[in-house]
């Protein structure tokens, strides 16, 4: 939920989908994302779409589980009068955020409330994100009490002074107690980290690596750190406060945790993600690559269904204010046409290690292989077998692939 | 005090007697414009109300940078002693790239006013110029102007001036043309000294062409100085170089606005229209006679322009290429001077090689092409004409380094040198030494003018001065000297073509035909200017610089190891999609060489040498 919403067409009050959108669900996976806008402090490295308790304008946080819930019982009938077959949930995303800074009971009240509208797939993975120094070993409890089946925490880092650039405020020593309680509540656990932080060493990158493999989640995410413009870390290095870092020092960071977590048994499925094996990737996450549904909940959440992006108005009090009058939250959308919908398939198919069949590419793509396999950017065998799918040099430069292979 | 001429003489009916035919020679910024603006005033031609800043210099880009490109003439009167007498202003170029025109003036004129800023002294143009009003046998009147400046000196330069031609100190006028103080008792000068024009009123009509301006609505607008015989409305008139025929549509004065009259007669100045749309049919220089009765001979001095300097200009954007024909078309039908032709470089793809009298005569011409016409262009690396000849015999003329013989052994590379005359006050004699010597530049003289001022004559080769010399000059010299130049010949010199080869493959539009000792620092330059400039690639790119197969400087880019955006979850598709439809709209302003991609600022900047500026 980065940055500035984008520039689309208004979105109409009453939800309604165009006929397209429809065509071809069945065949579509569908699932639900829920942000929750809320952080105790915001982190000087994040642009996400999240609100310190100063920053409400006079929404409440008491009051948001409501709010979501009143989205999610539009979503079915909106669903339904665009035409579109209903379809069981078949993963639900607590997002934020901080979704944890709400009572345990919040959540499992909104996933209840999926569960009412659209009904939960028989094997639903159902996650939520977590601070660790924000939840206990009996909130975790009820969350698997209430059907949830899986936990991801921002652990970012185990070194302080990486830490204390990123500003997360938590204990490292916390996350191996969190994930022992996720454990033994029967959840599955993930992991996050984040590299290449100003000052961060590939020395400091490695102990982070190694502690997360000691702690043997299922699931690892390693983000490189994005300095995003108009946010409090992009400032203090444009005053000179904390250092640049290099693409390089990031590539070679990647490449590290490639060699490491491979050699402690997880498998890349996607650019930023590994997973023990096929049963562990985020299939929530999975989806917004394969192209499937989902319907976004909450202030400034996008959604997809059928080719139609739309997004909702980004602040909490607007979004109060367009649910309390029983509207359409969304602020604006698009309906992407056949071009985009390819260019789209294309740049997310190609992130993950399911690829792309070569023979699903236009022809001016198709020409591009053989310089991709002589580049090492895409996996020769794989490429032989007429699926494209990128190598380690290939992930650090997949955008530039992409390019190469939507070059019409 | 003389009073504005109550009766002025009417053209072509004014008796030579009562005609002054005269130029100013000044340097730029020295206030001829605003000298001649008050002479406008004062003599009444022009109104107080309709009094605009330099009337006389008409395109915006000479009025924004002070300068004259284009002269004009204009009729004004004035008595003297109850005497009414018809003044010709004949206003000339100021700079060394429009000698010939600026010679083609002078010989309009019986006499000059030399005009010198009392701040700032005499400058290497004037002097130039002043050689060449001298050559042509000009009454000189030297004047000082800007007498109101709190840094005038006016003495000091008064001194200056008479030793330079002669004469007292005391000789020398004192104006100010932005108070008016002086001009009046100038034009009186003017009559008093200055010789009246001698001409056969019988004989047949010659007028020499001493300016031809093209103009949207009225066609080409020929100025004259007629010297025998008289021109008169709807005669057929001949051009003595082609032998073409018009027939004259309009005769008359500029007053300044144009005044047609009955004709011309002897030692007047004035201009003519035939409806002709391309000021090639009316050359600066040519004889103008009557197709009924012409005179045998031509006037003498008529020489076609010869372009000394020759850049390849190419549309940023292709599409513009036709655009960019179109307006070199059209500015050709008033600058006789240029001349282009189609080229094509792998770099750079469509564009023209042309041709120009100088730099700066490229420069207008660029920046017209950018304001007149809104088109972006490159420029390549001015280049000069060199002689080649092959150990086989073959000789070539070569204005780009691109047709530069390859695969065969070079006997022998002339190329021209330039007489340069710089002009700087006495502490910087050693930089500027220094400078020309780095430039293969041969000392052939050094003058003090006044106490602290120093002329420094060298013998230069033009494609040393080209490339960046006079910047390096003002720089060094803190913007105080002064630069001109003449052709002197040629001469055979150890020259050699660098190449630039970006991962084997070589850009044409960054080869250079330096001197053997400069090759080295040439492709050290260059290299190194374009790796801070070319964008790191999927791969290793190598920039080498090459003396034929001989590679004599390499840098080198290296890969790019990361371009991917690490989270692409659901909010960040739409910003993604989007994001690489821009990257993919900007790799279509790259220009591919080979494999490698270059943005086409890369271009610029490498050819305008940005990278370096900006850094200090």
């Amino acid at each position: 939920m980065a940055g500035a919403l984008p520039v689309g067409e208004p979105a109409p009050e009453d939800g309604l989908l165009p006929d397209s959108a429809a065509a071809g669900a069945t065949a579509r996976a569908f699932g639900v994302y829920v942000h929750v806008p809320f952080c105790r402090v915001r982190c000087g490295y994040c642009d996400f779409n999240t609100y310190t308790a100063d920053e409400l304008r006079g929404a409440r946080r008491t009051d948001y589980a409501g709010q979501a819930i009143e989205e999610l019982e539009a979503s079915a009938r909106v669903l339904d009068a665009s035409g579109v077959p209903a379809r069981p949930a078949a993963t639900v995303f607590f997002g934020g955020g901080t979704p944890t800074m709400l009572p345990a009971d919040d959540l499992v009240a909104m996933l209840d409330a999926v569960r009412r509208a659209h009904g939960l797939a028989p094997d639903a993975e159902i996650t939520t994100e977590a601070n660790p120094d924000s939840v206990d070993a009996a909130y975790l409890e009820r969350l698997r009490e209430g059907g949830f089946t899986r936990v991801s925490f921002g652990m970012q880092s185990v070194v302080p002074h990486v830490l204390a650039t990123l500003e997360r405020t938590h204990d490292p020593a916390n996350v191996p107690r969190v994930v022992r309680w996720a454990r033994e509540a029967g959840l599955d656990v993930s992991l996050d980290l984040i590299y290449g932080t100003p000052g961060e060493s590939l020395g400091d990158w490695e102990r982070s690596l190694d502690a997360v493999i000691a702690e043997s989640p299922d699931h690892v995410s390693a983000y490189a750190l994005i300095v995003e413009a108009g946010t409090k870390l992009a400032r203090q290095i444009r005053r000179g406060e904390v250092g640049e870092v290099s693409d390089d020092t990031q590539a070679d960071m990647y490449e590290l945790a490639e060699e490491r977590l491979s050699a402690a048994g997880y498998a890349w499925y996607e650019v930023s993600n590994w997973a023990t094996d096929a049963a562990h990737r985020s299939r929530h996450n999975l989806g917004y690559w394969r192209g499937d549904d989902w319907w976004g909940v909450g202030p400034g959440a996008h959604s997809h269904v059928g080719g139609v992006r739309w997004w909702n108005v980004k602040h909490p009090a607007a979004y109060a204010e367009r649910i309390s009058r029983r509207v359409s939250p969304a602020a604006g959308r698009e309906v992407l046409d056949d071009n985009a919908r390819e260019t789209e398939r294309v740049l997310l198919r190609s992130r993950i290690a399911e690829g792309i069949r070569v023979d699903s590419l236009a022809a001016a793509g198709r020409e591009e292989v053989a310089g991709l396999i002589a580049d090492e950017l895409v996996d020769a065998r794989a490429a032989l077998a007429g699926e494209l799918v990128l190598t380690v040099r290939g992930r650090l430069l997949a955008d530039a692939v992409v390019r190469r292979i939507t070059d019409a | 005090m003389s009073p504005r001429a109550v009766h002025p003489p009417t053209p072509a009916a004014t008796d030579p007697a009562r005609i002054r035919n005269f130029c100013i020679i000044a340097h730029i910024d020295h206030g001829k414009s605003t000298l001649a603006d008050r002479m406008l005033q004062i003599t009444g031609v022009v109104s107080d109300r309709d009094m605009r800043a330099q009337y006389l210099d008409r395109m915006d880009i000479e009025r924004e940078r002070g300068i004259t490109i284009k002269s004009q003439a204009v009729r004004m009167p004035w008595e003297v002693d109850g005497d009414a007498y018809a003044l010709n202003m004949i206003d000339t170029p100021g700079h060394v790239d429009f000698t010939y025109e600026v010679s083609r003036s002078l010989a309009a004129c019986e006499g000059a006013i030399l005009l010198v800023d009392a701040a700032q002294g005499i400058e290497a143009q004037t002097l130039a110029n002043l050689y060449l009003a001298l050559e042509n046998d000009l009454t000189i009147i030297p004047v000082l102007n800007k007498i109101d400046l709190p840094a005038a000196e006016p003495d000091k330069y008064a001194r200056e001036l008479a030793d330079l031609i002669g004469g007292s100190p005391d000789d020398v006028l004192r104006v100010s043309g932005k108070t008016g103080e002086g001009v009046e008792e100038l034009l009186d000068r003017v009559v008093e000294l200055m010789p009246a024009p001698v001409g056969d009123a019988d004989a047949p009509a010659r007028a020499m062409i001493f300016d031809s301006v093209y103009d949207a609505y009225r066609g080409v607008v020929t100025y004259i100085r007629m010297i025998d015989g008289r021109l008169s409305p709807r005669e057929r008139i001949q051009m003595m170089s082609t032998k073409a025929t018009h027939e004259l549509l309009e005769i008359g004065v500029s007053a300044p606005e144009p005044k047609p009259s009955k004709g011309l007669g002897v030692g007047e100045v004035g201009y003519l229209i035939t409806g002709v749309k391309d000021v090639r049919q009316s050359r600066v220089g040519d004889t103008v006679t009557t197709a009924a009765k012409a005179a045998s001979d031509p006037l003498p001095g008529y020489t076609d322009p010869k372009p000394m300097v020759f850049s390849g200009l190419y549309p940023l954007d292709g599409s513009d290429y036709p655009e960019l024909r179109e307006a070199l078309d059209k500015l050709k039908l008033s600058d006789a001077a240029l001349v282009y032709e189609p080229e094509t470089s792998v770099a750079l793809g469509f564009g023209f090689r042309c041709g120009f009298l100088g730099l700066l005569h490229l420069e207008i011409i660029s920046e017209r092409l950018r304001r007149e016409f809104g088109l972006d262009l490159i420029a390549t690396a001015p280049s000069v004409v060199y002689e080649v000849t092959t150990e086989d015999g073959r000789n070539m003329e070569v204005t780009n380094p691109s047709e530069f013989p390859t695969g065969v052994k070079v006997a022998e590379v002339r190329e021209p040198v330039v007489r340069a005359a710089i002009l700087a006050p006495k502490d910087y004699v050693g930089t500027i030494m220094e400078l020309c010597q780095s430039r293969r530049g041969n000392l052939l003289g050094m003058e003090y003018l006044g106490e602290d001022r120093v002329e420094l004559r060298y013998s230069m080769p033009l494609g040393e001065i080209v490339f960046d010399f006079f910047d390096q000059l003002k720089s060094k010299t803190a913007g105080y000297a002064s630069l001109d130049y003449e052709p002197m010949g040629d001469q055979a010199a150890d020259l050699v073509k660098v190449d630039i080869l970006l991962q084997g493959d070589q850009v044409d539009a960054f080869s250079a035909i330096v001197h053997r000792d400069k090759a080295y620092a040439y492709g050290t330059l260059m290299t190194g200017r374009l790796r801070e400039l070319i964008p790191r690639q999927q791969f290793e790119v190598p920039i080498q610089a090459a003396i034929g197969a001989r590679i004599i400087a390499r840098e080198n880019i290296r890969a790019i190891r990361k371009d991917v955006l690490a989270k692409c979850y659901g909010g960040d598709i739409s910003r993604k999609r989007k994001l690489l439809e821009k990257q993919k709209e900007g790799k279509k302003r790259m220009k591919m060489v080979g494999r490698v991609e270059v943005p086409q600022e890369a271009f610029i900047a490498a050819l305008s040498g940005e990278t370096e500026s900006s850094k200090k």
